[in-house]
């Protein structure tokens, strides 16, 4: 580990890191500040007019001034939506890995601690759910959920579950990094002693080893939202993600798809974009985490 | 006797990925939609109604039902699709070949492109083309499959015309009912671009490993001891360092069979390819039940069978690796 200082000033004498924590703040700072600074709200139908569909951005010809990049078929300014849609594509990849951290780190602790049977199950259970891969799981929990239930329902629960699927279908590659580090920590002299003075197994592991292992999960978390955020896109695009009227970057880029064809570029080009950028800002700021917090830690078989 | 225990073990494995999968199939059966709506409609009596579910088995125990789902799936009845009025498991037939094409078509490319990029890359270390390949490969593994194939279809689709971006195209049927579209030339130009696509997943992430286990395999000690026999250096390279590079790359490979598959449903929504994702997908937006359940299971056969015939693969290649399980 390095001192906080020692980190900021790693930080500040790479180039890539900054420009990506810069990309990466502005686009969290549009997100949240969507509501404030988007020239729209794309959720109230009030604003929208059918009149405004499929503008070109403004420098194009028929542009109009309303609409810095254009609108898409129902009319809605394409920056207002990529503004929200940033939002509700952050807040999932984050989610998700909040959920895959604490089911996997936990997992993980138990696996490594108590070793044995429950290892063997856990461990095998993570290898069948990792060949299975995470966007095939999710595909098929989503599907079964979009034909079990009306559409109102679906969309209603939708930002939740793609949490929860993407966040259960993960969960191997926190356990198995969590794993390890208990492995090589467990026979260490604090956890002999701690075990000698009768401490239960429980308080060993949270209040002994965890602290210890925290390090990786913090590097791989980082890679695993520009992950989570990317499979989110996936299924959106499929359809079996977002809806449209509340669209994450991934069900922008698929109503604008349709209108490829037709010419009207601007409504895939600019989410598409915004969404490849966010994600190499994660990829960037997480490979650099991984080399200044553990160099030993490789980005592994994903 | 190793090799036994291990396909004992590999097989029980896949009975039981299979019998989740079983699981899940049958238990959506009657919950997605009620089969007796779809069968008769709205307007039946009450009355007639229960006599039909008690008719149909719908009110037996869950064991005599799923037991009886068992043996209808092992006979290949998975039941008949509400859209298509036909057995679930023909329609899926009819749509296997062009999804199976589209995979030939990738890993053909993936293969062709990988192999001697990820050597060039391991021997080269320092040339710009290396630098090139490299810089490619990391921008390829933060770009969606699906942005790169809607990224072709508008270039070489739409704005170029070069290649048609949608459909398979003439396809040809040989005489076991197959469709293939190898054998007509709009079939093959159809056949690009999906593939294309579909192949730039595996692309970069293969690039990166063969040329890591490249470059692990030419510092060894008896590639250093062939050198010292004077064996030539393509000997050296091509026989004795590649091949050490196989074993990481078929695990791998076997690895990604699951990903293939979920990607497989994202090129062909994106190219309109007539395939088995496609119509997954569209199964799902009719609530076709049987077809979904049908989907589900021929491809989680596909992904057991795929994954046991790898580890076999596996352990061909390299008499030496200790099975997991036997005793040393």
């Amino acid at each position: 580990m390095i001192s906080l200082k020692g980190f900021i000033r790693r930080f500040l004498s790479d180039p890539v890191a900054i420009a990506a924590g810069f990309v990466l703040l502005l686009l969290i700072l549009m997100a949240v500040l969507a509501p404030l600074i988007a020239p729209q709200n794309p959720y109230d139908l009030m604003q929208l007019d059918i009149m405004d569909s499929e503008m070109p951005p403004v420098w194009r010809e028929g542009g109009d001034p309303r609409f810095l990049l254009g609108t898409d078929a129902q009319g809605r300014g394409v920056l207002s939506t990529i503004m929200y849609g940033t939002g509700i594509s952050l807040m999932i990849g984050i989610g998700a890995v909040i959920v895959q951290g604490v089911l996997g780190t936990t997992l993980g602790l138990i696996a490594g601690y108590k070793g044995g049977w429950i290892d063997a199950f856990l461990m095998r259970l993570a290898d069948i759910q990792m060949s299975l891969s995470t966007l095939m799981i999710a595909i098929i929990v989503l599907a079964i959920f979009q034909a079990g239930f009306d559409a109102n329902t679906y969309a209603d629960y939708a930002i939740i579950m793609l949490i929860f699927i993407i966040g259960i279908a993960e969960w191997p590659k926190f356990a198995r990094t969590v794993r390890s580090s208990v492995l090589g920590e467990k026979n260490k002299e604090y956890v002999d002693a701690a075990r000698v003075i009768g401490l239960p197994a429980r308080k060993i592991m949270v209040t002994h080893i965890l602290p210890n292992t925290l390090t990786p999960v913090l590097v791989i978390s980082t890679i695993q939202v520009a992950e989570a955020i990317m499979t989110e896109a996936a299924l959106s695009f499929l359809g079996l993600g977002m809806p449209t009227d509340r669209p994450s970057l991934g069900s922008l880029i698929r109503s604008g798809f349709e209108f490829i064809f037709s010419g009207s570029w601007w409504i895939t080009l600019y989410p598409a974009i915004v969404l490849v950028v966010l994600i190499l800002a994660l990829n960037l700021l997480g490979d650099w985490l991984r080399d200044v917090l553990n160099p030993k830690l490789r980005r592994g078989d994903d | 006797m190793h090799i036994i225990a291990f396909l004992i073990r590999r097989a029980v494995q896949a009975v039981i990925v299979m019998f989740v999968i079983s699981l899940i199939g049958f238990s959506i059966q009657d919950n997605l939609g009620d089969p007796l709506r779809e069968l008769v409609g709205q307007s039946v009596s009450e009355e007639v109604r229960n006599e039909m579910r008690q008719e149909m088995g719908l009110n037996d125990p869950f064991l005599v039902q799923y037991s009886r789902f068992i043996g209808k799936a092992v006979q290949g009845d998975l039941g008949t699709s509400y859209f298509f009025k036909r057995p679930a498991l023909d329609v899926i037939m009819d749509k296997f070949p062009a999804t199976f094409e589209l995979v030939l078509g990738a890993v053909f490319i993936f293969l062709s492109l990988s192999i001697p990029a990820g050597i060039y890359c391991a021997i080269h270390r320092d040339s710009w083309l290396t630098r090139i390949i490299m810089s490619f490969s990391i921008l390829g593994i933060s770009i969606p499959v699906f942005l790169t194939a809607i990224g072709m279809v508008w270039l070489f689709g739409v704005e170029l015309g070069w290649l048609p971006a949608f459909g398979r195209g003439q396809t040809v049927e040989l005489p076991w009912g197959w469709d293939t579209g190898f054998l007509t030339w709009e079939g093959i130009r159809h056949l690009i671009l999906p593939s294309i696509a579909l192949s730039s997943i595996m692309l970069p992430l293969f690039i990166r490993l063969i040329r890591a286990e490249m470059m692990e395999a030419m510092g060894t000690d008896y590639v250093r001891f062939a050198r010292a026999k004077g064996l030539p250096e393509r000997r050296v390279r091509y026989v004795h360092a590649f091949r050490n590079t196989l074993l990481p790359v078929v695990t791998v490979g076997g690895l990604m069979v699951g990903t293939l598959i979920a990607y497989t449903i994202l090129t062909e929504t994106v190219f309109q390819w007539p395939g088995m994702g496609f119509m997954f997908l569209e199964a799902v937006n009719r609530v076709d039940t049987p077809l979904i359940i049908a989907y589900i299971i021929v491809v989680g056969l596909i992904f057991v069978v795929v994954n046991t015939l790898v580890d076999f693969l596996y352990t061909l290649i390299n008499p030496m690796v200790k099975l997991p399980g036997a005793k040393a």
